[in-house]
């Protein structure tokens, strides 16, 4: 017999994390926001290129159907804000499969929440409120930087306008991979993860903004007034070089985002990977009208591994996925 | 040989990266918020004992390396090579060559267990055990009186190392010796 069927992390410190959970539901309380429950299955998946998914077969009233299991409750806490929800939370099982490592766990606690007429910077505001509440102790001042700053501070690149083979020399020098082929946006992954974002959220609470308009996912793009170029309407919070929080002024157009699903499969098809079923209930509710404003995914194991010092995701879980 | 994914990369998997074995010593996933996930992987060369930090896309994948780790006892040197003997009963011989052995020829000692690393059933390597008795076979003559404190010496080890020992050590002493950092432990 082996000890694989004990919890990782400890009792006392499933406690912590149970009150840790349970000041989160009483932050959204006093805000009037609606906890929701979605479903973790869906008919349609994400299909962003980047996001693996995973799937089942599930007999249902329409017979064998396939099943995916969502990667984050986005699409259906979608539909709530079109049918009228108004300001919505929810603290959401998401599934994300080949996702293994010190912060990462295929299946994990995604705490995601909209709100309608809010603006980016609302949010920011609000989500950053939100993490201060959770630490225990002042993690020092927020600041706000724009992704081309950090990339011409620490890599001496203009991300928007430098040539791709300067990209490539760049991204290849750092990792010592071979990048020859690689696309501009895979460079700027590359040079992301390795090289700016283990400095970020040291000696406070980093918020990244004005990603390059490529990576905008489900957000609206915008042009950035002071030098006109396009960008993500997006914001990503870090602290001690973790990624904690994803959020976006939400795209609502209905054929825009129709089109990004669409691309994202056909880029799908070029890289090998299988399809995934599009949503098309999520394009129907925005069809029939979901209204502006601003959302965000906070990991929320990642938020408990900070507020309880721990140094690995794992230690927060009672069984990560090798234990499960 | 099997391939593994990086998602299978874990410490002391064995791979082969630019035509040499390696063991996996540390693998970290790292993925910005949206987009391309790598992974961050440091390997120690089985060949050099080096270690290499090197990033992959995740998903790839590298070769398994058919490495073995064994217990092998040192029986001789013909001069050329150095030969092993396995201790699992096989009575089964390896020869070592002069590259294989490394810094493990100057702790040889016949009849002592060493761990061999075998690649394609071929030993690129030696390890000896952390501690070892050899006995002075040259050294200053002891001080008497002095076993407590102060000053060292060097003495060469019936291996042929030479470490420092305390001025009270005489030739012919049998003295346990940490092969990590070639230091005297005690007289055995």
């Amino acid at each position: 017999m082996t000890s694989d069927w004990r919890p990782v992390a400890s009792i006392e410190t499933l406690r912590a994390r149970a009150k840790l959970v349970a000041q989160v539901r009483h932050f959204f309380a006093e805000r009037d926001v609606l906890e929701v429950e979605t479903p973790v299955l869906g008919h349609g998946g994400s299909t962003d290129v980047h996001l693996a998914s995973l799937s089942c077969h599930a007999m249902t009233p329409a017979g064998r159907e396939r099943l995916w299991l969502q990667t984050s409750p986005e699409f259906a806490m979608k539909r709530l804000l079109a049918a009228g929800s108004g300001p919505i939370f929810q603290i959401a099982r998401s599934f994300r499969d080949g996702e293994v490592g010190r912060r990462h766990n295929v299946e994990f606690s995604m705490l995601e929440w909209y709100r309608p007429g809010w603006s980016l910077d609302e949010l920011i505001d609000e989500t950053q409120g939100l993490i201060r509440a959770l630490l225990p102790i002042n993690p020092g001042p927020t600041r706000q930087r724009r992704y081309r700053d950090l990339f011409i501070e620490q890599l001496r690149l203009d991300p928007f306008t430098t040539s791709l083979a300067m990209l490539r020399n760049a991204a290849e020098e750092r990792s010592g991979m071979e990048m020859k082929a690689a696309e501009r946006d895979e460079c700027l992954d590359l040079l992301m993860s390795l090289v700016i974002e283990p400095t970020l959220g040291c000696g406070g609470i980093d918020i990244v903004v004005d990603y390059p308009a490529s990576q905008a996912a489900l957000a609206k793009r915008h042009q950035d007034p002071r030098d006109g170029s396009w960008v993500a309407s997006r914001f990503e919070i870090y602290l001690k070089g973790i990624e904690l929080a994803n959020g976006y002024d939400e795209l609502t157009d209905a054929s825009e985002q129709h089109r990004r699903f669409d691309e994202d499969n056909a880029a799908r098809c070029t890289a090998g990977l299988p399809q995934v079923d599009v949503d098309h209930r999520l394009l129907d509710a925005l069809q029939a009208g979901m209204p502006e404003g601003s959302g965000v995914a906070l990991g929320l194991d990642r938020l408990i591994q900070l507020a309880l010092g721990k140094d690995s995701l794992e230690q927060v879980l009672a069984f990560p996925t090798p234990r499960c | 040989m099997a391939n593994y994914s990086t998602n299978e990369f874990k410490g002391g998997l064995k791979v082969m990266l630019d035509g040499d074995p390696c063991s996996i010593v540390e693998n970290e996933y790292v993925k910005p918020g949206k987009g391309q996930a790598f992974n961050r992987v440091k390997l120690r060369n089985l060949m050099t004992g080096r270690v290499w930090e090197r990033t992959f896309k995740s998903g790839e994948s590298l070769e398994g390396a058919d490495v073995l780790d064994q217990d092998m006892e040192y029986l001789y040197t013909d001069g050329e090579m150095w030969h092993f003997m396995k201790t699992d009963g096989s009575f089964e011989q390896y020869a070592v060559d002069k590259k294989a052995l490394g810094d493990a020829e100057k702790w040889l000692k016949e009849q002592v267990v060493y761990n061999v690393i075998l690649w394609n059933d071929n030993a690129i390597s030696v390890t000896p055990p952390n501690f070892i008795e050899l006995e002075v076979v040259e050294t200053d003559p002891g001080l008497k009186g002095d076993t407590a404190q102060g000053g060292s010496k060097p003495a060469t080890l019936s291996s042929g190392a030479v470490v420092r020992v305390p001025l009270f050590i005489n030739q012919g002493e049998v003295l346990r010796i940490d092969t990590r950092s070639g230091e005297y432990v005690s007289r055995a």
